[in-house]
């Protein structure tokens, strides 16, 4: 009785420190890693070459891959949405590949216009519960923007918040949009953060928030991280003002090289999106939706129709990812491998891509990474 | 008493203006005007935390060499703690007698015991919807990138600063955003307004209408209507995502003109735009609403860290005290102070530490008085 009181109270103010809220959370860090070696010594990845220039930039990746013989053998799909049952879904054989090999590279995806159709990447971002999304953006030599000492990380809750998809018309003309935040989801996030923070030598963590307005959603979303913070005794840990970080990051992104910033959706969504200007776009910026399922790495750019098949397309934004990913299955030294030739590409600037200013091609782009492998 | 564009095209000054987007300001929609006894206007004075007592001083001498005809009411409001609520409350009604007020930012705690923002508070309670922010490059002040010019008109009284958010279960909460047709369809008016007073040619929407269909699906489709409206007098315009929209301004800041957008995102945009031009020290901006209009920095930092050292560059308050003389009509005045501001940051010897210089507040201030030609 006096027991079962006491947990009553302890939910009734939320009290964080309750285990009974923790679902997700677990003594290992979340999400990390578990696949194994096939019988041929490789790691088996699902490749997704997506629509557009998709099969070209992925083409690149694997013909990089092959020439680091990076033990990864690829599992190509394609999500192409067909009809089962009246419904537009994505076909088993995709989704039984990626929960099986719980790594997937993924190129762009055209969004089918009209109704009826769920966009494919939430459907992806349910079926796996994919909850956080890694955004790291860092200025590329021989690329020239207003910033070049860009280093960000940034990490972003993916399942609720503004985008939750509750809203209502109350009456006409007044609509509710409902901003959710659940302490599992702010936790798990949080839990990641801390986690890449410590994997990948970076040893701050900010929590980005507006809780000076939105004082319980975020407020609840801070007090997830800080207890998160706890058990990290080693990262430091702070809070700042999504206004703040605005303001200093395009004034100054250089002091934030050392840490890993996490929040809430809708702020991530813009702060990732601004940080890729920084360094000049969505081309050159790579992108990873960590789940608890699986982990889907991906370009987030479009899908560029206009160049489909021209070999024109600069697949440098799937490769980064592509090592991030590697980086995720602990395959270190084959992504700092990779990373550099691609990058001493750029830098010399004498084969890059049309959209970086240069006037080769896919292959001639590739063929030049892979030059540099030889030489390594 | 109530200008109408055409009175204000008529007064070429106004055009002749260019070295400042502040002409002119925004639609005055004021039915009885500022209190003014014997010639002077009464304008309520709220000085606020952090370095607002040090930028609001700077206005006041500057405004005493000038013998401009402004009264102050000056209320110490302070948010670091709540017990302030009570002055707080007069401040308002100061404010509701006189109509203009100028102020520094109110610090707002973040613990969830704490008061709410009265800041916004004060926006809601007045509703002085429409926040208005210039974001300009500034001759002799090189940043990152030049070509900057664009406005940010931001909803100030709902969207995701509505305040309401309940727990419904132990760990879930929800926090309403509100959205009504009647606030979009006036702040995107005011902003077509503002554009057609001010010689710009396009208005942007700013939203995230793909994943918030029915919120922001409101405002975009309410601000396309009235975009309707305006396609004779030639204001073009367009729309972008919120994502999208930060990312070009950090990379092609040039393309935006006057900007129209929700409540949260104008808060995320106007730091993006200070931090272009140089700072939330030198962006002005302006809170108006039907009735009232009340001056405060464009970019809403307390700045708590540099509080009582006499670093704060007080330009941008200077400048949304030129933007006040002229809602009040003292259009020389304000011209002169401008214009002596602009000189001091162009001549480059007298500047803050934001702008990599040395001086301090009072410094600066005595440099834009000696600049002042009257």
């Amino acid at each position: 009785m006096f027991a079962s009181r006491s947990i009553a109270r302890g939910a009734r103010v939320a009290a964080p420190t309750t285990q009974t809220f923790r679902r997700y959370a677990s003594a290992s860090p979340t999400a990390a890693f578990a696949g194994q070696k096939g019988s041929n010594g490789k790691y088996t990845v699902t490749l997704i070459p997506g629509d557009g220039i998709g099969p070209e930039i992925s083409q690149s990746v694997k013909d990089i891959y092959s020439a680091a013989k990076v033990p990864i053998e690829w599992e190509e799909v394609s999500v192409t949405p067909i009809l089962k049952g009246g419904k537009t879904v994505i076909p088993d054989v995709a989704i039984n590949s990626v929960r099986k090999n719980t790594v997937a590279l993924k190129g762009p995806l055209a969004t089918p216009i009209g109704k009826g159709h769920v966009s494919l990447n939430l459907t992806l971002r349910r079926t796996f519960n994919l909850f956080a999304n890694v955004r790291p953006c860092v200025s590329i030599k021989g690329f020239k923007t207003p910033y070049d000492d860009v280093n960000t990380v940034l990490i972003r809750e993916n399942t609720e918040g503004e985008y939750s998809g509750i809203e209502h018309e109350v009456v006409d003309g007044v609509v509710q949009s409902i901003k959710l935040i659940t302490w599992d989801a702010s936790e798990r996030v949080a839990r990641y953060a801390f986690h890449y923070a410590q994997s990948q030598g970076r040893d701050r963590v900010t929590a980005v928030h507006k809780a000076n307005i939105m004082k319980m959603s975020d407020g609840m979303f801070l007090s997830a991280c800080r207890q998160v913070a706890k058990e990290f005794p080693n990262i430091k840990y702070d809070e700042d003002l999504l206004d703040r970080v605005c303001l200093q990051i395009v004034q100054n992104p250089k002091p934030y090289a050392d840490r890993v910033m996490v929040m809430p959706n809708l702020y991530g969504d813009i702060l990732s999106d601004m940080c890729a200007g920084l360094i000049g776009g969505l081309g050159l910026t790579p992108s990873g939706n960590i789940g608890r399922d699986a982990s889907i790495f991906e370009a987030v750019h479009g899908s560029a129709p206009d160049i489909a098949g021209k070999g024109l397309a600069n697949p440098t934004a799937l490769l980064l990812s592509s090592l991030m990913m590697l980086r995720h299955m602990n395959l270190n030294d084959y992504a700092s491998n990779i990373e550099k030739a691609a990058l001493s590409t750029i830098a010399e600037g004498k084969t890059i891509t049309g959209d970086l200013g240069g006037k080769s091609s896919t292959s001639e782009y590739t063929a030049a990474i892979i030059d540099k492998l030889a030489k390594a | 008493m109530l200008r109408t564009a055409l009175a204000s095209a008529a007064r070429p000054a106004l055009q002749a203006r260019s070295a400042t987007t502040l002409s002119a300001g925004f639609p005055k929609v004021s039915q009885r005007l500022p209190t003014k006894y014997g010639g002077v206007y009464t304008v309520t004075l709220i000085p606020g935390d952090g370095i607002g007592n040090e930028i609001t001083d700077s206005v006041k001498e500057i405004f005493e060499y000038v013998n401009a005809p402004i009264e102050w009411e000056q209320y110490n409001v302070s948010g670091v703690s709540s017990s302030g609520e009570e002055l707080f409350k007069q401040a308002v009604e100061s404010l509701r007698r006189n109509r203009v007020g100028l102020k520094g930012i109110l610090f707002t705690p973040i613990s969830q015991s704490g008061h709410v923002s009265w800041n916004v508070a004060m926006r809601q309670q007045l509703d002085i919807y429409a926040s208005v922010v210039l974001c300009k490059s500034l001759p002799g002040f090189p940043t990152r990138h030049n070509n900057v010019d664009f406005a940010i008109i931001r909803e100030n009284t709902e969207g995701e600063y509505s305040g309401l958010e309940h727990q419904s279960y132990p760990g879930v909460v929800e926090s309403l955003k509100v959205s009504t047709r009647a606030k979009a369809e006036r702040i995107s008016r005011f902003a077509f307004d503002f554009a057609l007073k001010n010689g710009r040619k396009k208005v942007t929407c700013v939203h995230k209408a793909n994943i918030m269909k029915l919120g922001d699906g409101l405002f975009l489709n309410t601000f396309r209507k009235v975009a309707e409206e305006y396609k004779g007098a030639g204001i073009e315009h367009n729309d972008m995502i919120v994502d999208n929209t930060s990312m070009q301004l950090v990379a092609r800041p040039s393309q935006f003109d006057v900007m129209v957008m929700p409540n949260l995102y104008g808060a995320i945009v106007s730091n993006i735009g200070a931090a272009l031009v140089g700072g939330p020290g030198i962006v002005p901006g302006c809170n108006v609403g039907r009735e009232y209009a009340l001056f405060e920095p464009g970019c809403r930092h307390v700045a708590q860290d540099i509080m009582g050292t006499n670093k704060a560059n007080p330009a941008a308050m200077i400048l949304s005290a030129t933007m006040m003389l002229r809602h009040l009509g003292l259009d020389n005045l304000a011209d002169n102070i401008a214009s002596a501001t602009f000189d001091v940051i162009n001549s480059g010897k007298v500047r803050t530490a934001d702008m990599a210089g040395s001086a301090t507040t009072s410094e600066f201030t005595g440099a834009v008085i000696k600049n002042i030609k009257l």
